[in-house]
């Protein structure tokens, strides 16, 4: 008899280990496996009861709820108020296109068998099949775009990279999501570390890269613990190594872990910070993918593009770039954050409007009070209003609307959101996370928070706010990198999109 | 949490295992803090006397990121996100009430990943969704 319980912080965060600990208590001779969690994070603690016709859900379980959950027989999937049914039968869950997502919350995330059970390994094993070149030209051929943000094409990255020669190329992988609206890194890590460490050796084959680096934030503690047991069951297991399952290729993992700086997330601040240093973003050129990770060529992927490529692979990059729409092919794993009634992961493919993923999905606010704003994509995301609901979620929609999809996290706020106060948080949050580098970052994020304070408080309002826009033209167009570069986008889009907040009046 | 007392010998037992690594500096400071619960003043010579670095170089990785401190932690550690997902439930509100409660211990944070489920709160390295005060007193028991 196995019952799920999932070991996700989000889920932990909540109770799930007490109600582990209260399942084993009444029961011990119950396997509890604990599994990565689906991503209907509001039905966490989400109990799952493996029956002969599948898995049933009950939720939200809390520990006072487990003896009633025996008492109706919930081992045989009895009747229950939480009973929600099979797993695989609830509408949020199966209307979602699981691609990069597909084991998460299905399995135990550090069992290499059910791993390889549900898909695992295929990828790599075709791989080492293909030569360098025509691994890379499936990975082209897919339309991956780094999820990072940045959406930059996966493929070309690799093939400068691949094309460089050097003694030591490095695979990095940037997981230090610390957009705040966006937890789809952390629960890929905590839930599935084996397609990441996948992608990663997959990277390391194609470019000639024999060291891997995984940048993981301190904020993150369940998830470095995770990825290093997955490291090294990976290593005991002959997968990572001297011989990557048998072969001539080379290729091992190393984490390092942050220390709390957002800038750090910058690719170029995110090297200095793995080669010790103070996270100083670095100009480019020259690229990292040729001079990259202590001068050598190195590739530098966000944690969703690297696990994503043991599916491309595994199915082909046809299969992949059916998904989506017009140049943002695939699935993109949104994440519904904020005050919002339904939140957590909603894969599917690029296309959807923001309505269907907020209103559809994510059911509204919390609060159940008027929905107001959303900010998508992180602290450097724009924020829009319910009159651009219609916009459809993929990388050029959201450029033409004034915005990006970012790392593809979607905050939601209700009516009592001061889009003034939160303009001038965007400021605040570049002064105080700005690497210092460049001048239109380091000072004008200063004096931004300190114009907004004064259109706030109603002094020469008109006069202020042009001077903001101007502010905002500089930083836009002379800071170093995406930090000064974009902060401007919460501040503008907020202006635009709610004028009634620069008023000077108070709310 | 239970740290180690500082002593210089603890430190350098410490740092030599990272003699093999490349660009020792920051996680040497990290080793220090994970250690000793700070990083003591002595350390800054310590590692770059160790890892043939400038006494600056080492003063400007401590200095420049946010985890590492210089005083000994207390026992308990506060750490509320008040990034935008949290604000929008209420983490600005939170943070105040939390902070005149356990002033000495609490610090903001950005973003623990735990966005669907604010405001969320670090206490003891222990994540905290949809926190209350009343939640944060209990696991800081």
């Amino acid at each position: 008899m196995r019952v799920f319980v999932p070991c996700d912080s989000a889920a932990l965060s909540v109770g799930a280990d007490e109600v582990a600990a209260a399942i084993a208590r009444i029961d011990s001779t119950i396997e509890i496996v604990r599994n990565g969690s689906r991503g209907a994070l509001w039905l966490e603690t989400l109990v799952e009861v493996e029956t002969p016709t599948g898995r049933i859900a009950f939720a939200p379980v809390t520990p006072q709820d487990v003896q009633s959950l025996f008492d109706a027989d919930f081992l045989h999937g009895g009747a229950h108020p939480l009973s929600l049914g099979k797993t695989d039968e609830i509408e949020w869950l199966s209307s979602q296109d699981r691609v990069t997502f597909a084991r998460v919350g299905i399995i135990d995330p550090l069992s290499l068998y059910a791993y390889c059970a549900h898909g695992g390994l295929v990828g790599l094993r075709k791989a080492l099949e293909l030569t360098s070149e025509g691994l890379i030209d499936e990975v082209t051929d897919s339309g991956l775009r780094g999820r990072g943000g940045a959406a930059f094409p996966a493929g070309i990255k690799w093939r400068t990279a691949a094309q460089a020669t050097s003694d030591q190329k490095y695979i990095c992988c940037n997981a230090d999501e610390g957009d705040s609206g966006t937890f789809a890194d952390r629960m890929l890590i905590e839930g599935d570390p084996f397609t990441l460490i996948e992608g990663m050796t997959i990277a390391g084959i194609a470019v000639g890269a024999t060291q891997g680096i995984v940048y993981l934030r301190s904020e993150y503690p369940y998830a470095i613990a995770t990825l290093q047991k997955a490291i090294d069951i990976a290593r005991a297991d002959s997968w990572l190594g001297k011989s990557v399952l048998g072969t001539t290729h080379s290729f091992d993992i190393q984490i390092r872990v942050g220390a709390g700086s957002y800038v750090c997330g910058e690719e170029t601040a995110m090297l200095e910070s793995i080669e010790g240093k103070r996270g100083i973003v670095r100009a480019k050129p020259p690229l990292p993918a040729v001079e990259g990770l202590f001068g050598k060529p190195t590739i530098i992927n966000n944690v969703l593009t690297l696990a994503t490529v043991p599916m491309i692979l595994a199915q082909g990059a046809a299969a992949y770039k059916a998904r989506g729409v017009g140049r943002s092919l695939g699935t993109q794993v949104f994440q519904l954050a904020g005050n919002i009634a339904r939140g957590g992961i909603v894969e599917t493919a690029f296309g959807i409007t923001l309505n269907e993923l907020v209103n559809t999905y994510g059911g509204g606010t919390l609060t159940k009070r008027p929905l107001r704003a959303v900010q998508i994509g992180g602290p450097l995301g724009a924020y829009f209003s319910t009159a651009q609901f219609e916009t459809p979620m993929d990388y050029e929609s959201l450029i033409s609307a004034g915005g990006m999809l970012g790392h593809g996290g979607i905050v939601v706020f209700d009516d009592t959101v001061d889009l003034a106060v939160q303009a001038k948080f965007a400021m605040e949050f570049c002064a105080i996370e700005s690497c210092g580098k460049c001048t239109p970052c380091r000072i004008g994020s200063t004096r931004g928070a300190e114009t907004i304070d004064l259109i706030i408080q109603g002094v020469r309002v008109d006069e202020n706010k042009k001077l903001l826009l101007d502010l905002c033209e500089v930083m836009t167009d002379g800071s170093l990198c995406a930090m000064g570069g974009l902060t401007p986008m919460p501040v503008k889009s907020a202006m635009i999109n709610f004028p009634s907040d620069f008023t000077g009046a108070a709310r | 949490m239970k740290y180690s007392p500082f002593s210089q010998e603890a430190a350098l037992g410490l740092l030599a295992t990272l003699r093999e690594e490349k660009g020792p500096v920051l996680i040497a400071l990290q080793l220090m803090q994970k250690e000793f619960g700070y990083v003591d003043k002595a350390c800054v010579e310590l590692i770059a006397n160790f890892f043939n670095k400038s006494r600056a170089d080492v003063h400007g990785v401590l200095t420049f990121y946010h985890d590492l401190r210089t005083t000994p932690p207390g026992d308990h550690q506060i750490s509320i996100c008040v990034a935008e997902a949290c604000q929008a439930v209420g983490a600005r509100e939170l943070s105040k009430v939390v902070r005149t409660k356990f002033t000495d211990e609490t610090s903001d944070a950005y973003c623990f990943g735990n966005c669907a489920l604010g405001p969320s709160v670090m206490v003891d390295g222990k994540i905290i969704g949809r926190a209350t005060l009343a939640k944060i007193e209990r696991a800081r028991t």
